[in-house]
């Protein structure tokens, strides 16, 4: 699976790099959809899989794009494995981990922007730094985003613009990202001329 | 002027807290109010040693809330360059000194779930000030504080009579030890560790730290470096056309300051980045021991941090 490339944007668009297995005492990795070749990947990459896997608790959901590989992840032998069937699902059960976890732990996020951002937000929520999680882009580049207006959150946007989920307003997707919300904000496109909306086009796939 | 605003204030106390440690406290001569403060916080006081001009960085151990003056605790280094020495012997209430703004390179991480401190020494100064600072706003801390006897442990009964069993203690000499490795892995994921104490200790932590997997930024440390002794050189400012000559007992921002040039800096402690200095040209090495600069940085030796950096060899142009 090729690793994303994500087009030239400002300073604050969070970036992905390759997960590298560190020494830990506990590793906890997150993913979605195409997120598990990046898990494969790293314990590939990894001095000793099998005592990484000893204590390694893998958690699961299937992209938005329906690509399930829960099967791949569960033949790795982690001590844990555990597929949602969607992520919404799968924050609490993150969520009860970490209440749990001790300072040692190794955090791996692997798939949609979607998932890292909602993954990474339960994990600062705890102090912990976000600039120490792992966070690898593999998969479906749709956004998950909040309307600035009305401040509603749109899962999976494919298009730019697009309405609003919530107040139906047309908003242009900027690359303007908020870690503490995990989303990207919508801005109304036609608030000075109402109606004049340029056609969507399908940026994100 | 560098160094920032000035407090104008008057020492009101002079306290023995044991053999080696003394505490003094400040209020502003006009009667009026402190600036708040955060606990971390240091302030770099002035000294008039007899025509030496020593400015040396202490901890705040005051209560950040409390307005009414600043503590500080010394200890005495009779090995030093003769600041601590100085507070020691000349410094009597009454006496009017000043003292920098406070500024904060060891703030407690707000974010964090739980503060894990731990303190070596006269190391405990910053710890007063936060742990004041929790009980005012909330926030889960244990402290782990070791000194070398129960005589020299500086505020020990204060603060176990005031936080039991948050606050542990070690004593060198009765052989006791804190068992690093087991208490950093029982910390609950989130917590921020702080330390600060001598090198040994801190660069104990650190790596014990970094090899039990915590992540780099939420490890604090703090550690005001002495600015050391060296041997004699000079170093040319190419800005103000000046040469100066550093002395073994005298750090390169000391002299440069001695020659009339007015030098930004902040901490004088190799801690807060204000005084770093572009080198022009250098035949030789510089020699240093800053916290600021990078690995890369120090390998590059384009830069250099006059407050506690020295520098050996033929030539030496500064930026400045
Ligand atoms: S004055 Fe702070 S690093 Fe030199």
């Amino acid at each position: 699976m090729t690793k994303t490339a994500f087009p030239p944007s400002i300073k604050s668009r969070p970036v992905y790099a390759d997960l590298v297995a560190r020494p830990g005492t506990y590793h906890l990795v997150i993913a979605d959809g195409e997120g598990a070749g990046a898990v494969v990947d790293l314990l590939a990459g990894a001095a000793e899989p099998a005592v990484m896997l000893a204590v390694m608790h893998v958690v699961y959901a299937p992209g938005p794009n329906g690509t399930d590989e829960a099967a791949v992840l569960q033949a790795l032998g982690a001590a844990q494995f555990y597929r949602a069937p969607t992520i919404a699902a799968m924050l609490p059960r993150i969520a009860r981990v970490l209440l749990d976890a001790h300072m040692g732990t190794q955090f791996y996020l692997a798939g949609t922007e979607g998932l890292i951002g909602q993954a990474e937000r339960e994990i600062m929520a705890t102090g912990f730094p976000h600039t120490a999680i792992q966070k690898e882009h593999r998969g479906s580049t749709v956004r998950r985003v909040q309307c600035v207006h009305c401040k509603g959150i749109t899962e999976s946007v494919r298009t730019d613009p697009f309405a609003c989920s919530h107040c139906g307003l047309n908003l242009f997707v900027r690359d303007h990202y908020s870690r503490r919300i995990a989303a990207f904000q919508g801005v109304n496109i036609d608030a000075e001329d109402p109606g004049l909306v340029p056609a969507a086009v399908e940026r994100f796939k | 002027m560098s160094g920032g605003a000035k407090l104008h204030v008057r020492v009101a106390e002079v306290v023995p807290v044991n053999d080696l440690i003394k505490r003094f406290r400040f209020v502003t001569r006009d009667g009026s109010p402190m600036p708040a403060f955060s606990g971390g916080s240091h302030t770099v006081v002035e000294m008039d040693d007899h025509g030496t001009r020593r400015l040396n960085p202490y901890s705040l151990m005051s209560d950040p809330e409390d307005t009414s003056g600043y503590e500080i605790s010394v200890r005495r280094d009779e090995a030093g360059r003769g600041g601590s020495l100085f507070m020691h012997t000349h410094v009597q209430p009454g006496m009017e000194m000043v003292l920098s703004h406070p500024l904060n390179l060891f703030q407690l991480d707000g974010r964090s779930r739980k503060h894990l401190m731990i303190a070596g020494g006269i190391g405990i100064t910053p710890f007063l000030a936060q742990i004041k600072q929790l009980t005012h706003f909330g926030g889960r801390f244990e402290l782990h504080y070791a000194a070398r006897n129960r005589e020299l442990g500086a505020y020990t009964a204060d603060l176990k009579s005031a936080h039991g069993d948050r606050v542990h203690l070690y004593f060198d000499e009765e052989g006791q030890v804190i068992d690093l490795k087991s208490l950093l892995n029982r910390q609950p994921i989130g917590t921020h560790l702080y330390v600060c104490g001598p090198k040994g200790m801190l660069n104990w932590v650190r790596s014990t730290a970094q090899a039990q997997g915590w992540p780099e930024a939420s490890v604090h440390f703090e550690e005001f470096l002495a600015p050391g002794t060296g041997t004699v050189f000079q170093a040319q400012l190419a800005t103000s056309g000046k040469t100066v000559t550093v002395g073994t007992h005298q750090s390169l921002l000391e002299a440069i300051e001695a020659a009339g040039v007015d030098a930004p800096y902040l901490c004088r402690g190799g801690a807060c980045g204000q005084c770093e200095t572009n080198i022009l040209h250098c035949d030789g090495t510089i020699l240093h021991r800053d916290h600021w600069l990078t690995p890369e940085d120090q390998a590059a030796g384009t830069k250099i941090m006059p407050c506690v950096s020295r520098f050996e060899g033929k030539t030496l142009i500064l930026e400045r």
